[in-house]
């Protein structure tokens, strides 16, 4: 069961939802079925960075969930 | 991950491979390249800070003998808006129309059209020539005036994105990064001591000693091969061919050496422009900016005004924090406020706090990123706060920030908690520091402040090839900037336990290479050295299969040690160990060339955190500051080489301290920068500053193959507010904005009677 956090900027889609759970067990099946519960928040999120259990990732994809992993989702850092 | 004692290379100090070159001049850089029948690019640079474009007319510049092609807004597609891709992203049709105006500038500086001649003065007398109808537009430079519903609107399709509703009346702010946790109102309410200040920092420019510089060359295919100074030609060469409408594959970009970037050089400006000419004129077309064009015209960082609040308890647990910040972004959207607003309040435990981050649009050039962008702005006032908070109870800022730092565990403001992270140690190293416990000299004030920055990870590619005579020839795609090439051959000596003096590394170039992101972002050592690494795990397991196949054992019956193959425990002993060279040797017969190679996005980037202590004398009849010694400790993982890292830590340093001591854009009422040249846009000199004394600490980062955490950015971060703060103690005072130039800190100090 992943455990979802939204920033701010997703919340228009999700009707003010911060955190949500859900039984998915990768980030590809997350991204499928958050665009399933809130429409349009796929292309939001696309180029976010994501947070997995403290690691983030930058264009993530297949990475596997733990049973209760925590999810938040970050804008993409750009450095210099 | 290999502990430090059983490194071999890792942690040595060879000599730069790069230097002899760099120092005698034969080191190409993004101007020396020459080719024949070249001709010579410059561009027409707007003379008002906002404007319609009424009309270009290029004929007489046509007409000009020498002239042979002239290039506008009309010449490149029609600016669609779309992802721009890469480190940081953005929009397709922002950075379009900041490399050449379409209907509008937006600053002063902003390119309109450009020329190709066959000398510089002939280019020249062609700019001269093209006349621009303007159509003049109130302007808006102040971030806070630019914020308001009635300001000047620089783009009628910007709504700002971020709120909770959909926006539809157009302002200049761009977006807005909210972060919140807690209650606010209780965390103050719990307080004893509460702070509150506003601060303003400038806007900087990355200060590059090399300005941007390209050469392109087209063929009657339309197949382009530009040669350019950048931070990372895979994404430039992405960039540019979504700006001409080009396929990818069109576009070979040859990444020269480079004379800096710091996040200047991951965008482009130059190389779209180059290739139309060089289209139209049908010859090889260089292009050089001038230092005022690089100032005037090349994305600075944002300035930014921010407002903090802390409250504390007298223990110096800090109960609450709230932070309102706007960043200029100029022209296009895009200053930094997302890693601002993740990076404030990053060192530290704190269960209430806000932070809202405006991005907000005015009549300067486009910002881009520069060194842990976004952190030195927001981190500034928060280290500022923290000071002041020590002085009203009494206690060492450094152990202030020790009750309330972050360790692993702890829930980063963003979210997420932090894996293993090395800022307790950076805070006991600078408690037991020399420049720490020494007196503070007379008349002198001492500063103390923390930096962090995230550091990225991102796609990397790399391949090891080994010579016939055992030798290693590393290839990859990251432009050497702070000395990777040496950490990737210390890297790859080290996996495959041969001396460093047989491994060479080359920068491959779009076609020759795998791709690679930007030499940015502290990710180069990080994520190239992790593709290096496994490039070389599949040499040794080729090696391994070739050396079996030899000895006619399987291949899990023998292993890699110190750089040879080896049969395993109990299988025959009698076989004589082979050697990378041996085996190399005999590669023909047993299957071919070795080569290894590793193409990946790389994950698990880790986290830097540093502390900075200045000591800083003013002279108060006068302002000038002299900075009497400066200390940067910071987390490096595991430093591969350590005369690169120090390298790092002293150039951030050195950097932070211009910004914080005299580096500003200075603009007057028509938005003209008037201080477009280092003479008066003043850049700390090795006359300005003392060796800056350097502390590697290393925590390794455990994602890493041998625990690198990236260390390029996070140096720049707290000698903003280190100096701000050691200003604060040697005059007695806050002087809250930036920079401590000497009119400036003269003003405060007579204010203050």
């Amino acid at each position: 069961m992943a455990h979802v956090h939204f920033p701010d900027n997703c919340l228009p889609y999700t009707q003010g939802v911060r955190q949500v759970q859900l039984a998915v067990t990768n980030y590809r099946e997350l991204l499928i079925a958050l665009e399933e519960k809130y429409p349009g928040i796929y292309e939001k999120l696309e180029r976010a960075s994501v947070a997995i259990d403290g690691q983030i990732y930058q264009d993530a994809f297949l990475e596997p969930f733990a049973p209760a992993s925590e999810i938040y989702f970050l804008p993409r850092i750009e450095g210099g | 991950m290999a502990e430090a004692v059983d490194l071999k290379v890792v942690g040595s100090r060879p000599v730069r491979p790069d230097g002899a070159d760099k120092v005698t001049g034969r080191a190409q850089y993004g101007a020396d390249i020459n080719l024949p029948n070249m001709i010579y690019g410059r561009v027409l640079r707007s003379t008002v800070a906002h404007a319609r474009i009424k009309s270009i007319d290029t004929s007489a510049a046509l007409k000009i003998p020498g002239v042979l092609a002239v290039v506008t807004g009309a010449d490149f597609p029609q600016a669609e808006s779309g992802e721009i891709g890469g480190e940081g992203g953005g929009d397709v049709a922002d950075v379009a129309q900041n490399v050449m105006a379409r209907n509008k500038v937006l600053y002063h500086g902003h390119a309109v059209a450009a020329v190709a001649a066959k000398s510089q003065s002939i280019a020249e007398a062609a700019l001269a020539a093209i006349k621009v109808e303007y159509e003049k537009l109130p302007l808006v430079l102040d971030i806070l005036e630019a914020m308001k519903p009635d300001a000047p609107l620089l783009n009628p399709n910007c709504f700002t994105k971020g709120l909770s509703e959909k926006q539809t009346k157009p302002s200049n702010i761009a977006s807005v990064m909210t972060l919140a946790r807690g209650n606010l109102d209780e965390g103050f309410a719990a307080a004893d001591i509460i702070h509150e200040s506003e601060h303003v920092i400038p806007m900087a420019h990355q200060g590059y000693i090399e300005p941007h510089a390209c050469t392109a060359t087209i063929n009657e295919a339309g197949q382009a091969t530009v040669w350019l100074c950048t931070q990372g030609h895979f994404d430039t060469r992405a960039q540019t061919a979504k700006i001409l409408g080009c396929s990818v594959a069109d576009l070979r970009f040859i990444a020269t050496e480079i004379g800096g970037g710091f996040g200047g050089k991951t965008v482009v400006y130059l190389e779209p422009v180059a290739i139309l000419l060089a289209r139209k004129s049908g010859r090889p077309v260089k292009m050089i900016m001038t230092r005022e064009e690089v100032f005037r015209a090349t994305g600075p960082t944002s300035g930014s005004i921010a407002r903090i609040k802390v409250g504390v308890k007298k223990d110096g647990k800090i109960t609450a924090a709230k932070c309102w910040i706007a960043m200029e972004a100029g022209a296009f959207a895009g200053a930094p406020c997302g890693p601002a607003a993740m990076a404030i309040f990053a060192p530290y435990t704190i269960e209430n706090f806000k932070v809202e981050a405006f991005d907000v649009l005015n009549n300067k050039p486009k910002v881009a990123a520069y060194r842990a962008p976004g952190a030195p702005q927001s981190m500034h006032c928060m280290e500022v706060a923290l000071n002041e908070v020590a002085h009203k109870l009494g206690m060492d800022p450094i152990d202030l920030r020790m009750v309330n730092a972050a360790s692993e565990g702890t829930q980063a403001p963003y979210g997420p908690k932090f894996p293993v992270i090395g800022f307790k140690e950076c805070l006991e190293a600078a408690k037991k520091h020399p420049n720490w416990t020494k007196p503070v000299p007379a008349g002198a004030g001492r500063g103390f402040a923390v930096g962090f920055w995230f550091n990225v990870g991102m796609q990397s590619s790399a391949e090891v090839h080994i010579n016939d005579d055992g030798t290693v020839r590393v290839v990859e795609g990251s432009p050497d900037i702070g000395g990777s090439r040496a950490s990737m051959c210390i890297m790859a000596a080290e996996t495959l336990g041969v001396p460093y003096e047989r491994v060479r590394a080359l920068v491959g170039d779009t076609e020759s290479t795998g791709f690679c992101n930007v030499t940015g972002g502290s990710r180069t050592t990080f994520a190239t050295g992790m593709a290096v690494v496994r490039a070389c795990e599949d040499v040794i397991a080729q090696c391994k299969n070739r050396a079996a196949s030899t000895w006619g054992v399987d291949a899990d019956q023998v292993e890699w040690k110190d750089g040879k193959v080896v049969p395993k425990p109990g299988v025959n002993a009698d076989l004589k160990p082979l050697s990378l060279a041996e085996i190399a040797a005999k590669s023909a017969r047993t299957g071919g060339p070795i080569s290894g190679r590793a193409s990946l996005n790389a994950q698990g980037a880790g986290a830097s955190f540093a502390c900075n202590i200045v000591d800083l004398a003013v002279d108060k009849e006068t302002g000038k500051v002299d900075v009497l010694s400066f200390t940067a400790i910071q987390d490096a993982g595991r430093a591969i080489h350590p005369a690169y890292v120090e390298g790092q830590y002293q150039g951030g340093a050195a950097q932070g301290i211009g910004w914080a001591l005299n580096e500003e854009y200075i603009f007057n009422k028509d938005g003209v920068m008037e201080n477009a040249g280092f003479l008066d846009y003043r850049m700390p000199v090795a006359s300005d500053l003392p060796m800056i004394d350097t502390q590697i600490i290393e925590v390794p980062n455990p994602s890493h193959p041998y625990g690198v955490r990236g260390v390029g950015e996070t140096g720049i971060v707290a000698p903003l507010a280190a100096c701000s703060n050691a200003m604060r103690n040697a005059v007695g005072f806050l002087i809250p904005d930036l920079p401590l130039s000497p009119p400036r800190v003269l003003a405060a100090i007579e204010a203050n009677g």
